[in-house]
């Protein structure tokens, strides 16, 4: 047991050692790879003063309103496409174009049209996600099976019933997986935004830390956005888990 | 064939769309260039050699950094797959890194590598690890145990199991993970490129927007976005041929 514990902090244990040797040794440039323990005072100073908390806050909010944005946009109109035939022959093509498409190449547009503030980037964050989420949803109320509908129309399910109680369930899990895909690709697009156009928010924080040459601050907002991207992550998973706590996935 | 053209008529109307609002006066010009002034700036692009020019850096920075995670993660993800000490040692570490959007580490490689190429080579290998990592895995833990068992008993050696059984059975799998980090590649390419840079097509995005160029910006992004389409339905039709055994 101990053993494994071991085996499974190793990595972490190596990486670690190996950069505070290499520090101690004067192997590399400290401009390279600062002291951990001076990146380990920058943490907790920036907790203490509040100024992560401040960042990670303006950073989350806009990633989670352009996703919001996106799924309030992209799971109706996902459904939409795979229900009715012409909307499907309309709307699919654009988004075989706009999936694979790097949505940030479109940043400068969205700066053009809405400004240099939050607007423009919760729009960049949300249209980088918009395509996923339509085409889970899209796949999801596709793949419900017809056993299960003509089970619940021969048993006297209206229209509303048949969505509501069956094919939105039914089509639950793909839908949430497509948002587990959706959600870590608007915080990356999120942080290059902030990168690019400056201000609050860790991205912002990171690239100002570049502009001065601190190296510490670079490291340290790399620790930063990962503690964020972690509870992103953890998140979206724990509402999957309520969502679907029903359903046969939750049980094992 | 002919039908998979006319399936992207949407696409012309959309354009049409376009045109037809900025020629009424619907939006400003001055925020929406119509569509066939933008495909006047993009023949100028193309003639000046200005689009070219910029193209090649991008392709090339993308293909070498793909090319190097697909290589180092096909590696690492079969050996967590198939090593159980390297997976409980490995994993924990994949585990910290895929919550982290890999834009954070724009800084970090420009202060390690600089801002010319490597920087970008490096940023796209790394954004591109994960996908490839994560896919080679699932793919081969997914196999059927009772596929390998019977190779075993039929007489193959663990070479021939991994090269006969394993890696076809893991393909979807792998090549979905390929998918993404292609993708991924793109995104951080031009990222980057906006970022810093002094060639690219994310420069040539940046800097035009910087002049007010707008024509000439909308045409460079439709160049990306197409370029974007282009490689997924190449990876596509890939994908089908190398999965053609499948029923």
């Amino acid at each position: 047991m101990i053993g494994r514990i071991a085996l499974r902090c190793s990595a972490f244990l190596v990486l670690l050692a190996g950069w505070e040797v290499a520090n101690r040794l004067g192997l590399i440039r400290p401009f390279l790879l600062p002291p951990l323990a001076a990146v380990a005072a920058r943490l907790a100073q920036d907790v203490a003063s509040g100024a992560f908390f401040l960042n990670a806050a303006a950073t989350l909010y806009r990633t989670l309103a352009g996703f919001a944005l996106a799924c309030a946009i992209g799971i109706p109109l996902g459904i939409l496409i795979s229900r009715r035939p012409l909307v499907g022959w309309f709307v699919e093509p654009i988004v075989s174009v706009g999936f694979p498409m790097p949505a940030i190449a479109f940043l400068p547009i969205f700066m053009l049209w809405f400004g240099v503030f939050d607007l423009s980037k919760i729009v960049m964050t949300g249209f980088s996600a918009v395509f996923t989420v339509i085409a889970a949803a899209d796949a999801g109320t596709r793949g419900v099976e017809r056993q299960l509908t003509w089970s619940a129309q021969s048993l006297g399910a209206s229209r509303a019933e048949l969505f509501r109680d069956v094919m939105l369930p039914a089509a639950m899990p793909q839908i949430l997986t497509g948002l587990q895909v959706a959600l870590p690709l608007a915080l990356i697009v999120e942080v290059a935004s902030e990168m690019l156009m400056g201000g609050n928010g860790l991205g912002g924080m990171m690239v100002n830390a570049e502009n001065y040459a601190d190296s510490v601050g670079v490291y340290a907002g790399i620790v930063e956005m990962a503690l964020v991207g972690g509870v992103a992550v953890a998140l979206m998973a724990r509402l999957r888990r309520h969502l679907l706590r029903w359903h046969p996935e939750a049980a094992a | 064939m002919k039908q998979g053209a006319i399936s992207y008529l949407p696409l012309l109307i959309l354009a049409a769309l376009w045109e037809l609002v900025t020629r009424l006066g619907l939006v400003s010009r001055a925020l929406l260039p119509p569509f066939s002034v933008v495909l006047v700036a993009l023949a100028h692009m193309l003639a000046d050699g200005s689009l070219l020019r910029n193209a090649v850096p991008s392709l090339l920075r993308g293909a070498a950094g793909l090319a190097l995670a697909i290589v180092v993660g096909f590696g690492l993800g079969a050996g967590m797959a198939l090593l159980p000490r390297f997976r409980a040692a490995f994993g924990p570490l994949v585990q910290a890194f895929y919550p982290l959007p890999k834009t954070a580490l724009v800084p970090l490689v420009m202060v390690w590598f600089g801002l010319g190429d490597t920087a970008k080579i490096v940023l796209i290998f790394l954004g591109c690890l994960l996908p490839v990592i994560l896919g080679t895995y699932n793919g081969i833990r997914g196999v059927d145990h009772v596929l390998v068992w019977s190779a075993r008993s039929l007489g193959a050696s663990r070479r021939d199991v991994l090269r006969e059984v394993l890696l076809p059975a893991a393909m979807p799998q792998i090549l979905i993970g390929l998918r993404t980090a292609t993708a991924f590649a793109f995104l951080l390419m031009v990222a980057s490129e906006l970022i810093i840079a002094n060639n690219g097509l994310g420069f040539l995005i940046g800097s035009l927007g910087d002049d007010g160029a707008y024509p000439a910006m909308f045409a460079a992004i439709l160049t990306i976005t197409a370029l974007g389409f282009l490689a997924d339905r190449g990876f596509a039709a890939l994908s089908a041929h190398l999965l053609r055994w499948r029923i």
